[in-house]
């Protein structure tokens, strides 16, 4: 199947690729532009360990295809820092111990923030609800809904 | 370290950022699927849709046509004469005469894109002659069970068994029927447990590369590539130092990554691409159909009690299937059944039992959480039946330090009584409870383990210090290792940079398994750091001229021992590092061996559910897990430990299990409908780390990765009986079986 020529904008930064149509926005972030933070758990929607947002909505990657990219607006995980500062939820995964193996941390970050970015004081109840379809099974969620919570406080002081 | 000594730590105990957490919060952690090579190929695997099937004819010709397609292998590609676990490990790798379960792979491909090599390898055909299966181990045991291959017992399988049995137990100790006799309560009961995987979020995959020397490089995601290198090589014929080995960030393991599924396949492929390199990555599916799951169970619990609550003998008798091979952890679960109890009398009998599923993995405490479930939740039963308290019939006959355990060996330090006691101390114990709601305990054991470890401590020339360890971090283990490492060297934690290092940088290290990467790399990495300040202390004993037993180290610097040894400033490590190039060379610190003095670890957990009448949906409301660490090194991440493995045991408990149609295919292979517990799903869980210091441990650790799997399983069901009234004895309690319990509870 010949390839199609897609031209997007990822983490701010206009970028081209060739996707094979059959190819899902996931395949293209890691195989085609070298942005492997963002992870295959399952293809099928329903770990979200290849969280990214489209135009500021959250997606499944491995549901979108690359195709679908053309001039709309990718956020991943590797954009979630400003150079050396770390977003915030970053910064209380690490503190909180809200990661074991580390491997669906950036979807549970990448969501998470467009949590916050809707509701920045979310119950725990919320916290839980919104990140329902990220899997994690490692950390049993504790200190992942403790990390996120903490991170919302921080960020409404900083806002004040 | 004496069970009494109390020492006050620098580091060990705190709680420092984890060293490799910028990058796992960043994206820029490298796993299994993250690396790709100059001139790669994509490997894709054909995989048997049958539960049991003779492979007639594989035809190729077809792949092989297609544009891009490199190599294809079968198992005509591999080797033979392999015998015994070498055999068996060749045949799960790739089907030889019969497919053996649904997803067993047949053939694989390698072409120069993902979706090409998923092209070929729909374009292969492979012929079967489809033969009767058996899934269940209840039916697999039977006489006239469909037979998965002939002649595949080993020597402990008296004559006449049945022919899917392939290892027979049977062990134990004192006088059982006088035991029984002496009991005011007997009961009998039977528990079935479902095969569960291991559910690590991020699926197998490798990059492997082999040449026609016979040289080759894999990088790939795994708990212990010392054992990938090996078992690869038997596999496939080669030298074992020949196959380089370097081990990704691993995204969850679980025991399911500590052998080889897919591993071989890349590296066969490869040799007949011309050593080109091959990525293969699975799909969620190929996970759940292939790798992993641990063992069914089907298990007899016969227990004697008094109307004290003291116990007289206990019997278990276990059947479990681990797939297709032999391996269902029967020995492990019955060693755990009676563990933490004193018993005059105990005898365990269990069968390994081959079904047409896939080839069982170690999971987290294997056999270990089955066992809690049969015996936890008999006690509790008699415990009702008696009108007694089941925490102090725990209590009652806990086993302590000196006592013989149920399985042969006599206990050394133990922590059972410590953690029963601090459970019962804390508020979730006495937590009121409202209508439809009840509380469950149960208790949990793990063995731990030591094991074959080699790490080499090497000095900078700044002072600072890199650990090379062979031990992959799963959980946190480089900040574990970091905190022991600098406290013995007196320097600060973030002089110590610990890198997890390839199969040729030191000798074998077992894999992360058996919760012992803490323990076993931790006391490692010690008796490195003490060789190195050994040396260290020779070199400014040598700058000062006098003895070098008249050097001590004291927060990070040589000193005269004493005001006798003479009178010179503290030499730093940052001063001794500086001049090693003319004091004799580079300063390392090494240690290796067969690492013993292992402690075994207890633990203790609450939880209340609530249960919907209507429903049979079972709610946690609070969870409580209490556990002895022996000394928590970083307590965050032991913390983490008890949490995860909590929320295992608890999908275990209440949802999770394979589900097979009639014709053997696994019929939930995706987490749509395979499905772990969400965050939506559980409470915050509550912990506490009871320290009962390991003596074989230079800080006192015991491991603490496994033992928090394996209460859940019973603490629910006896929770689900205090709320309803109604008993599960069979996993997954899930909405529908609990209603009918209810139901038939009312019924009756």
């Amino acid at each position: 199947m010949s390839k199609i020529h897609v031209t997007t904008t990822v983490n701010g930064d206009s970028v081209e690729f060739l996707a094979d149509p059959r190819e899902t926005l996931l395949d293209c972030l890691r195989d085609h532009l070298d942005l492997t933070g963002t992870k295959e758990g399952c293809g099928t929607g329903d770990c979200g360990a290849c969280s990214v947002t489209l135009d500021g909505t959250l997606v499944c990657s491995c549901l979108v295809l690359g195709i679908e990219a053309e001039g709309r607006e990718i956020g991943t995980i590797e954009g979630l820092a400003q150079g050396h500062e770390l977003h915030p939820l970053q910064r209380k995964f690490i503190e909180h111990a809200a990661l074991q193996c580390g491997f669906c941390t950036p979807g549970f970050l990448v969501a998470a923030k467009a949590l916050l970015d809707k509701n920045p004081n979310p119950t725990e109840t919320e916290v839980r609800y919104w990140l329902a379809g990220n899997l994690c099974r490692c950390t049993g969620y504790d200190k992942i809904v403790r990390a996120v919570m903490d991170a919302a406080e921080e960020m409404r002081k900083e806002a004040v | 370290m004496a069970k009494d000594e109390f020492r006050e730590f620098r580091l060990v105990g705190t709680r420092p950022d984890r060293p490799d957490g910028l990058d796992k919060v960043t994206g820029r952690a490298r796993y299994g699927a993250d690396i790709s090579a100059p001139g790669m190929l994509w490997g894709a695997v054909v995989r048997s849709p049958h539960a049991h099937a003779r492979i007639v004819k594989i035809d190729t010709s077809k792949a092989e046509a297609l544009s891009g397609v490199k190599a294809v292998v079968t198992r005509a590609d591999f080797p033979t004469g392999l015998t015994g676990d070498e055999w068996d490990l060749q045949e799960n790798t790739m089907a030889g005469d019969k497919a053996l379960y649904d997803g067993h792979a047949v053939a694989a491909v390698a072409a120069t894109s993902k979706l090409r090599a998923e092209e070929a390898a729909r374009l292969i055909e492979v012929e079967y002659e489809v033969l009767p299966h058996v899934i269940d181990v209840d039916d697999a045991i039977k006489p006239d069970a469909p037979v998965i291959r002939e002649g595949a017992a080993d020597a402990t399988v008296p004559e006449g068994m049945p022919p899917n049995v392939v290892r027979y137990f049977e062990h134990g100790r004192g006088d059982l029927d006088a035991g029984f006799a002496e009991a005011d309560l007997v009961r009998e009961n039977t528990y079935r447990t479902e095969a569960t995987h291991q559910g690590y979020i991020e699926p197998h995959a490798c990059l492997g590369q082999l040449g026609e020397d016979g040289k080759g490089e894999m990088w790939v995601c795994t708990q212990g590539h010392w054992f990938i290198r090996k078992m690869c090589a038997d596999v496939l014929g080669l030298e074992k130092s020949q196959l380089r080995v370097t081990p990704s960030e691993i995204g969850g393991g679980f025991g399911g990554k500590t052998t080889i599924f897919m591993e071989p396949l890349s590296l066969a492929l490869s040799r007949k691409a011309g050593g080109r390199p091959v990525k293969i990555v699975m799909s969620r599916s190929e996970v759940l159909r292939a790798t992993g799951p641990t063992a069914s169970a089907s298990m007899d619990v016969k227990i004697g009690m008094k109307k004290d609550g003291t116990l007289t003998a206990g019997r278990a008798e276990f059947r479990m299937q681990g797939g297709a091979f032999w391996g269902a952890p029967v020995d492990m679960a019955l060693d755990c059944a009676f563990a933490a109890y004193k018993l005059p009398a105990v005898m365990h009998i269990g069968y390994d039992v081959l079904a047409n599923r896939p080839k069982a993995a170690a999971y987290r405490a294997p056999g270990s959480p089955m066992a809690a479930c049969a015996v936890e939740s008999l006690i509790d039963e008699m415990c009702r039946e008696l009108g007694l308290d089941p925490m102090e019939v725990r209590l009652k006959n806990a086993v302590r330090e000196g006592d013989r355990s149920s399985y042969g060996p006599k206990f050394k330090s133990i922590g059972l009584v410590e953690t029963l006691e601090a459970t019962k101390a804390h508020p979730n114990f006495s937590a009121p409870l409202g209508p439809n709601q009840g509380r469950g305990i149960a208790s949990g054991f793990w063995f731990n383990h030591g094991g074959e470890t080699s790490v080499t401590i090497a000095l900078s020339e700044d002072g600072t210090v890199t650990v090379s360890a062979g031990t992959p971090d799963i959980g946190g283990s480089r900040a574990s290792i970091a905190l022991m490492t600098a406290e013995t060297l007196g320097i600060p934690y973030e002089n110590v940079r610990v890198n997890i290092v390839e199969t040729g940088a030191l000798g074998v290290n077992e894999p992360t398994h058996g919760s012992r990467a803490t323990f076993a790399t931790g006391k490692a990495a010690v008796e490195a750091a003490n060789a190195a300040i050994k040396e260290m202390c020779r070199r400014a004993a040598v700058e000062w001229g006098i003895d070098p037993e008249a050097v001590e180290w004291v927060d990070g610097a040589a000193q005269p021992a004493g005001p006798n040894a003479g009178k010179f400033p503290p030499m730093s490590i940052a001063e001794i590092a500086g001049n090693m190039g003319s004091t004799g060379g580079p300063i390392s610190g090494h240690h290796e061996g067969n690492l013993g003095g292992v402690g075994a670890s207890f633990g203790c957990h609450v939880v209340d559910v609530e249960v919907d009448p209507e429903t049979g949906r079972t709610t946690i409301l609070r969870y409580l897990v209490v556990q002895d660490a022996g000394r928590a090194i970083h307590p965050a991440y032991v913390e983490g430990q008890y949490q995860g493995g909590a929320a295992q045991g608890i999908g275990w408990a209440l949802n999770e299990g394979y589900v097979y149609g009639e014709d053997g295919r696994l019929q939930n292979s995706v987490f749509l409908d395979y499905r772990v517990p969400v965050a939506s799903d559980l409470p915050m869980i509550d912990t506490v780390i009871v320290e009962v210091p390991n003596p074989g441990h230079p800080f006192g650790v015991r491991g603490v990765g496994e033992t928090g799997i394996t209460p859940p399983l019973p603490a629910i069901a006896n929770a689900i009986h205090a709320a309803t009234g109604a008993r599960l004895r069979h996993l997954p309690m899930n909405p529908p079986s609990v209603l009918a319990a209810i139901k038939a509870v009312k019924g009756g």
